[in-house]
C-alpha cells in the first residue's frame, strides 16, 4: 500500500513549485498557472486525506475548490485582456503605473 | 485466460471495424451528398465507386508530408493524433451489444464527456502550431465554440442520467426496456444533436474550417497523412456521436427479432445519414449567431429540461 | 507493490511537468505541460478511489479552464518568442527559499507520525454518496459556490466587454 506521507510529500513538492512560479515569473499567464498548480497540490492532499480517513468531506471540498478555480480563471483572464489592451504587455513588472 | 483472450479480440475487432467504418463513411458521404444534390458522386472506381476510398487512401499516403518552416514542429505533429486517439478512446465505453464492449465502466458517460472535452485541443493546437493567420483564426473560433457547446452538451445528457439513475451506459440501455428515453427527453436529444454537430466541427457548425472564408481554417497547412488523420477523426466523431445518440435515447441494442448488434448498427447508421443530410441541407451561421445561439437558446433550454425532468421524477416517485 | 510503482510514475511526471510548466518561455508550451500534469493528477485521484473527481478534473480543469487560458494566450498573441527575461532578478533567492520550504515540510513528514500509514480503502466511493452529501450536509456551501460562479460569469463579461457607448 502507498503510505499517506507519499501523497503529502507530492503535494508539498507541487505546492512549492507553484510558489516559486508565482514569485519568480514575469509573464502573468504563468503566474496564474502557478496558482492553479498550488490549488491542485491542495486537491491532492484533500483527496488523499479523504481516502485515508474514509470521509467524503475532502472530496466535496475538492469540488468547491475546482468551482472557485473556474470562476477565478474567468475573472483573471478578463482582467488580463483588459491590462493587455490598455498597457500592451503581459509582464507584471511593467504594470508600474502607480509607482511614484 | 480465454476470457482475457476474447477481451483482447473484442478490442481489436472494435478498433479495426471503427477504422474501416471511418474510411467507408468518406465514400458514403460523397455518394449521399451527390444523391441529394442531384449529382453522381464517385462511381468509377470499383462497384458503385466503392474502391474510391482505397484510391484516396493511397493518394493521401503518398503525398508529401510537409511541415511548414514557420510552424511549431512538435505541436504541429502532435495535434492530428490527439483527435483520433481521443475519439477512439471514447469508443471504449460504448456497448455495441451485450458482451461486446471494450471496457465496462460504471461512469462510462462521464468518461465520454471527459474525452470529448479533450478533443478541442487537437483543433486549437493545430490552428496555433500552423503559424498562419487563417489557421489561428480557425483555432480561436473552435476553442470558443467548443467551450460554449460543451457547457450544455453535458447538461443535455443529465436528464437521461436522472431517468436511468446511473452513468453506466449498460444500465442506461437496460432502463429503456419498456420504452426509449426519446419519449421523455426530446429536448435533450435535440440539444445533444446540436452539441454533437458542433463538437465534431460538422456543417452547419464548421466555422473552425469554413472553406469559403478561412481556407479550411485550422488544417490549412496540413497535408498527407496528417490531413488524413483529421479527416478520419471527423468521421469517427460522427460515428461516436451517432452511436451515443442510439445508446442514450433510442435504446441501444434493444429491439425485437433481429440480433442486438444488427439493431445497434441500423440505428447508428440512421443517425450517421442524418448528419450527412444536415450537411447537405443547412447553411453555415455567422460566428456571433453561433455563439449567441449556444449561450442564449441552448443553455437555458438544457437547464429548463433538467428542471422539468427532475420535477417529473419527483412527482412520479 | 504495483500500486507503489504506479504512484511513483505519476508523482515523477507531475513534478517534472510542473517544473517545465513554470520554466517554459512560451505560454502555449506551459499550457501543454499543464495538460500532462492534469492527466496524471487524475490518475492519482483514481489511485485514491475518487473516480468521479478524476473525471471532473479532466472535464473542468483540462477541458474548460485550460482551454480558456489557451484561448486568451492565442487571442492576445503573446506567444512570440520574446528575448526579455523570463524571471525577475530575485529568482535564485526564491528558488532557494522554495527548496527550504520543501525541506521543512519533508522534515515534518519524516519526523511526525501518520497514524493512518496502513491505508484503508474507502468503502463508499460512489457518485451517489457524494451527491447525497453535497445536497444535504453541504447544501449552503454548494449554493454559495453557484453564486460565485454566477459572479465570475457576470464579472468576466463586464470586464472584457468593449465600451462602445
Amino acid at each position: 500500500m502507498i503510505p499517506l506521507s507519499w501523497y503529502v510529500l507530492l503535494s508539498a513538492a507541487l505546492f512549492t513549485i507553484g510558489v516559486v512560479g508565482v514569485l519568480t515569473r514575469r509573464n502573468v499567464f504563468i503566474i496564474l498557472m502557478s496558482i492553479e498548480l498550488m490549488l491542485n497540490a491542495a486537491n491532492i492532499n484533500l483527496v488523499a486525506f479523504s481516502h485515508y480517513l474514509q470521509n467524503l468531506t475532502g472530496q466535496i471540498f475538492v469540488i468547491f475548490v475546482i468551482t472557485v478555480a473556474a470562476a477565478e480563471a474567468a475573472v483573471a483572464l478578463a482582467l488580463i485582456i483588459l491590462l493587455a489592451r490598455n498597457r500592451g504587455t503581459v509582464y507584471v513588472d511593467e504594470f508600474n503605473i502607480m509607482k511614484g | 485466460m480465454s476470457n482475457s483472450l476474447t477481451h483482447i479480440l473484442v478490442s481489436f475487432a472494435v478498433l479495426f471495424t471503427l477504422l474501416a467504418v471511418g474510411g467507408m463513411l468518406i465514400w458514403l458521404e460523397r455518394r449521399l451528398l451527390a444523391l441529394w444534390q442531384d449529382r453522381y458522386g464517385p462511381n468509377r472506381v470499383g462497384p458503385f465507386g466503392l474502391l474510391q476510398v482505397v484510391a484516396d487512401m493511397i493518394k493521401v499516403l503518398f503525398k508529401e508530408d510537409w511541415v511548414p518552416p514557420f510552424a511549431n514542429k512538435p505541436v504541429f505533429i502532435m495535434a492530428p493524433a490527439i483527435i483520433v486517439t481521443v475519439t477512439l478512446m471514447s469508443f471504449a465505453v460504448v456497448p455495441f451489444a451485450p458482451g461486446i464492449q471494450v471496457v465496462e465502466l460504471n461512469m462510462g458517460l462521464l468518461f465520454f464527456l471527459a474525452m470529448s472535452s479533450l478533443g478541442v485541443y487537437s483543433v486549437v493546437l493545430a490552428g496555433w502550431a500552423s503559424g498562419s493567420k487563417y489557421s489561428i483564426l480557425g483555432g480561436l473560433r473552435s476553442s470558443a465554440q467548443m467551450l460554449s457547446y460543451e457547457a450544455f452538451m453535458g447538461l443535455s445528457l443529465m436528464g437521461v442520467v436522472m431517468l436511468a439513475g446511473s452513468f453506466d451506459l449498460n444500465r442506461i440501455i437496460e432502463a429503456q426496456r419498456d420504452g426509449w428515453f426519446i419519449r421523455y427527453q426530446f429536448v435533450g436529444f435535440m440539444l445533444f444533436l446540436i452539441a454533437g454537430t458542433a463538437e465534431t466541427n460538422r456543417l452547419p457548425f464548421d466555422l473552425p474550417e469554413a472553406e469559403s472564408e478561412l481556407v479550411a481554417g485550422f488544417h490549412s497547412e496540413y497535408s498527407g497523412l496528417k490531413f488524413g488523420l483529421f479527416f478520419v477523426g471527423e468521421y469517427l466523431g460522427i460515428t461516436l456521436i451517432s452511436s451515443l445518440i442510439t445508446v442514450l435515447f433510442f435504446g441501444g441494442w434493444l429491439g425485437p427479432w433481429l440480433p442486438p448488434l444488427v439493431w445497434f448498427t441500423l440505428k447508428t447508421f440512421f443517425f450517421i445519414c442524418l448528419f450527412i443530410l444536415l450537411r447537405a441541407s443547412l447553411p453555415r451561421p455567422r460566428y456571433d449567431q453561433l455563439m449567441s445561439f449556444g449561450w442564449k437558446v441552448c443553455l437555458p433550454l438544457a437547464v429548463g429540461n433538467l428542471l422539468l425532468t427532475g420535477a417529473w421524477i419527483l412527482m412520479k416517485g | 507493490m504495483i500500486n507503489q510503482i504506479v504512484f511513483l510514475y505519476f508523482a515523477a511526471v507531475i513534478v517534472l511537468s510542473a517544473v517545465l510548466t513554470i520554466t517554459r518561455r512560451n505560454p502555449v508550451h506551459s499550457v501543454l505541460f499543464m495538460l500532462l500534469l492534469f492527466f496524471h493528477i487524475a490518475g492519482v485521484f483514481v489511485l485514491l478511489n475518487a473516480e468521479f473527481l478524476a473525471a471532473v478534473q479532466l472535464i473542468v480543469y483540462a477541458g474548460a479552464i485550460l482551454i480558456l487560458y489557451l484561448f486568451v494566450v492565442m487571442l492576445l498573441n503573446v506567444d512570440r518568442e520574446s528575448k526579455s527575461d523570463r524571471a525577475n532578478r530575485f529568482w535564485p533567492w526564491i528558488v532557494a527559499f522554495g527548496l527550504v520550504i520543501f525541506a521543512e515540510i519533508g522534515l515534518l513528514v519524516a519526523r511526525g507520525s501518520f497514524p493512518l500509514e496502513g491505508g484503508q480503502i474507502m468503502n463508499k466511493t460512489g457518485i451517489k454518496e457524494l451527491g447525497i452529501d453535497l445536497y444535504t450536509k453541504y447544501l449552503v456551501p454548494f449554493e454559495i459556490a453557484s453564486v460565485i460562479l454566477l459572479v465570475g460569469l457576470v464579472g468576466a463579461v463586464m470586464l472584457a466587454k468593449k465600451k462602445n457607448d
